[in-house]
């Protein structure tokens, strides 16, 4: 029902609009630069002389004969073994995300149907864990992973992921516990099921949409993590984010910046798909914790 | 529900987070508490023709045996905490001392690495955050004006910088404001300057720091406030607009009180995150420029073949009490409502 004063422009409004548009542009060009920019040579990517070059990409097809060229990516997952990095990120995050779920479903069942004060002091020392620093935590867990020779293994960094995504996914799924009524699981237990069939047999079937927005964050704080997987992991067991990282280091030195560059396209590239896929999840997951307070 | 069963669903997880999170803090408190072995010194006794001289060298095979029984180093107490690297407290108490007013006792500070850091750390939070909710909630309100149609793409386009790892999007940021980048060299045409380089000058690396934090957090506060936005009561707003008040007065008398609870939620996330920033300064290779809290625990223990567990300690530990006084007003805040509902 849009009245007369709701469509006329006002300087207010063209503000406004002037503001959002900018925003979209400075959040959008960085990627876009840098995803066209990748399929080019570094004389282009950084080309201080005239920036239309990195665009018509002069120095690419001087080099290698044509305006688009896969060097990056050749140097980037065949040259460096990009490829491994991306197996073990698929690895370590697979698990991570699977088991995270299934505790925090378990212990976010609990809490939201748990009138006791305990389950109130358990879910506030959640929101004191997931203040911590992870990289304060890391400094705990080095000496003794060291001690115990499991440190660098993919294993480890699984179980820390775990831990640390824990608050997080516990706080989420309480609330969302929350909304499914009460009745469901009580009226199954009346009849003769024991809690945990009431779970398995009536909350189980409807939970899955808490589950998967839950989940989406559960994968990118283990997709994205850097404090945890740079220290606690060997060389051979490192995870994209880190290795890209490392990257950085030792092509810049050889003059190969653009194996950097290819590399942080196809990091980002899955997050790309996730949100057009799942942005209704993300936002809502994002603003979940916000409504409840 | 009954304890019992309350035990075994809460299990996994409650003994994840004990085990993960509490017990490593203690494990880094105990750390903080101890310091590396001293070197096992020899004195021998070498005699030549003018007599015996005796000289001091270094036992590697007793020190690397007495750091392998006890790994953890000597007791030290609270040493490590107020030493040169940490508080400083002797340094501080000279700088006091020796200062003739307010400004130059902040100068001399500013020559401590914990200061420094703890200087940086808090310009960062407190200039990033409040601009990224100020431009979070204009931003919201422009989308909201948007056409069903657009706002979608609009949000598609701003979640980019919010999902992708701090650590890879500060690194994109930082190619394009390299003196050879993009942003870089317009920047030195407009400035008419082609020595200018963000990335040798500690003032314009801050800047590029913050704005970085601005272009990855913003996402999230527009998000919020623009969830927030779709319940904003349309009564209440006809009933400000028959009133007679502008669009401004609006926003400002209607919008932004029934905002009010979600601003707090903001201000929370972002002061948690923003104080333990530490991948920018990574990505962008300014350790030079700027260091954080957070950088000096890596730096730490990344210290070549022996890392300083005692220093981390004691700066994670100085970290989290940081952080314990961001939280406080929140916590009260929280454990008075639930007071107020159980009563």
């Amino acid at each position: 029902m849009a009245t007369q004063a709701d469509s006329r422009l006002t300087t207010l409004k063209i503000v406004s609009y002037a503001l959002v548009a900018i925003w979209l542009l400075i959040a959008a060009f960085p990627f876009l630069w840098t995803v066209w920019g990748s399929f080019k040579v570094q004389g282009d990517f950084f080309s201080k002389a005239d920036w239309t070059n990195a665009i018509y990409g002069v120095f690419t097809q001087r080099e290698t004969g044509s305006s688009f060229t896969l060097a990056g990516y050749f140097g980037a997952w065949v040259q460096e073994e990009f490829w491994r990095n991306v197996l073990n990120t698929m690895v370590i995050v697979f698990f991570t995300v699977v088991i995270s779920l299934t505790f925090g479903t378990l212990g976010g069942y609990a809490l939201a149907r748990s009138g006791f004060r305990y389950a109130f002091w358990i879910l506030m020392a959640a929101l004191i864990f997931r203040a911590m620093p992870h990289i304060t935590l890391v400094s705990g867990y080095m000496l003794p992973f060291f001690e115990w020779n499991i440190w660098g293994l993919k294993g480890t960094a699984i179980i820390v992921l775990v831990a640390i995504n824990q608050p997080f996914t516990l706080w989420m799924l309480h609330s969302f516990f929350k909304n499914i009524p009460k009745d469901m699981d009580e009226s199954a237990m009346v009849d003769g099921c024991t809690r945990f069939q009431a779970f398995r047999y009536v909350i189980v079937p409807v939970m899955w949409p808490g589950v998967i927005t839950t989940g989406l964050f559960s994968f990118l704080l283990a997709y994205n993590d850097y404090a945890v997987t740079s220290m606690l992991l060997s060389k051979p067991n490192e995870t994209m984010v880190p290795a890209v990282a490392s990257f950085l280091g030792s092509v810049q030195v050889q003059g190969n910046i653009m194996f950097a560059v290819a590399a942080v396209v196809s990091a980002t590239a899955p997050l790309f798909v996730l949100i057009l896929f799942f942005q209704r999840q993300i936002v809502s997951g994002l603003t979940a914790g916000a409504v409840k307070g | 529900m009954k304890h019992r069963t309350f035990f075994w669903f809460i299990l996994p997880t409650l003994s994840a987070m004990i085990l993960f999170i509490a017990l490593p803090i203690v494990s880094v408190f105990v750390q903080s508490l101890f310091i590396q072995h001293e070197q096992v010194l020899i004195v021998s006794e070498s005699c030549g023709p003018f007599g015996c001289t005796p000289t001091t060298s270094i036992d590697v095979e007793a020190t690397a045996a007495l750091r392998a029984a006890q790994p953890l180093g000597r007791f030290n107490g609270l040493g490590t905490y107020l030493d040169r690297s940490h508080l400083a407290t002797a340094e501080v108490a000279e700088i006091w001392a020796e200062s003739s007013g307010l400004g130059s006792f902040v100068s001399g500070l500013m020559d401590l690495k914990f200061y420094k850091a703890l200087f940086f750390t808090l310009t960062y939070t407190f200039v990033v955050t409040p601009l990224v909710l100020v431009l979070g909630l204009a931003i919201a309100v422009g989308v909201n004006n948007l056409p069903k149609a657009m706002r979608g793409v609009a949000i598609f386009i701003s979640l980019l910088p919010f999902l992708v790892a701090t650590i890879v999007g500060s690194m994109i940021l930082s190619w394009m404001l390299d003196g050879e980048g993009i942003i870089g060299a317009t920047l030195q045409i407009i400035f008419n300057d082609p020595s200018l380089s963000i990335k040798a000058s500690t003032s314009l690396m801050w800047i590029a720091l913050m704005v970085y934090g601005v272009w990855h957090t913003l996402p999230f506060s527009f998000i919020t406030f623009y969830a927030g936005l779709q319940t904003v009561p349309q009564d209440t707003l006809e009933a400000a607009r028959v009133d007679g008040a502008s669009k401004w007065q609006t926003m400002m008398n209607v919008v932004v009180p029934h905002l009010m609870p979600l601003v707090s939620f903001v201000t929370l996330m972002l002061l948690m995150d923003n104080f333990r920033v530490f991948e920018p300064i990574i990505s962008f290779q300014a350790e030079a420029h700027a260091q954080s809290l957070s950088t000096f625990i890596v730096s730490d223990l990344r210290e070549a073949g022996n890392p300083l567990y005692a220093s981390a300690g004691a700066t994670s530990i100085l970290t989290i009490i940081g952080v314990a006084i961001l939280l406080t007003p929140v916590l009260i805040r929280t454990w008075r409502d639930f007071n107020v509902k159980a009563h």
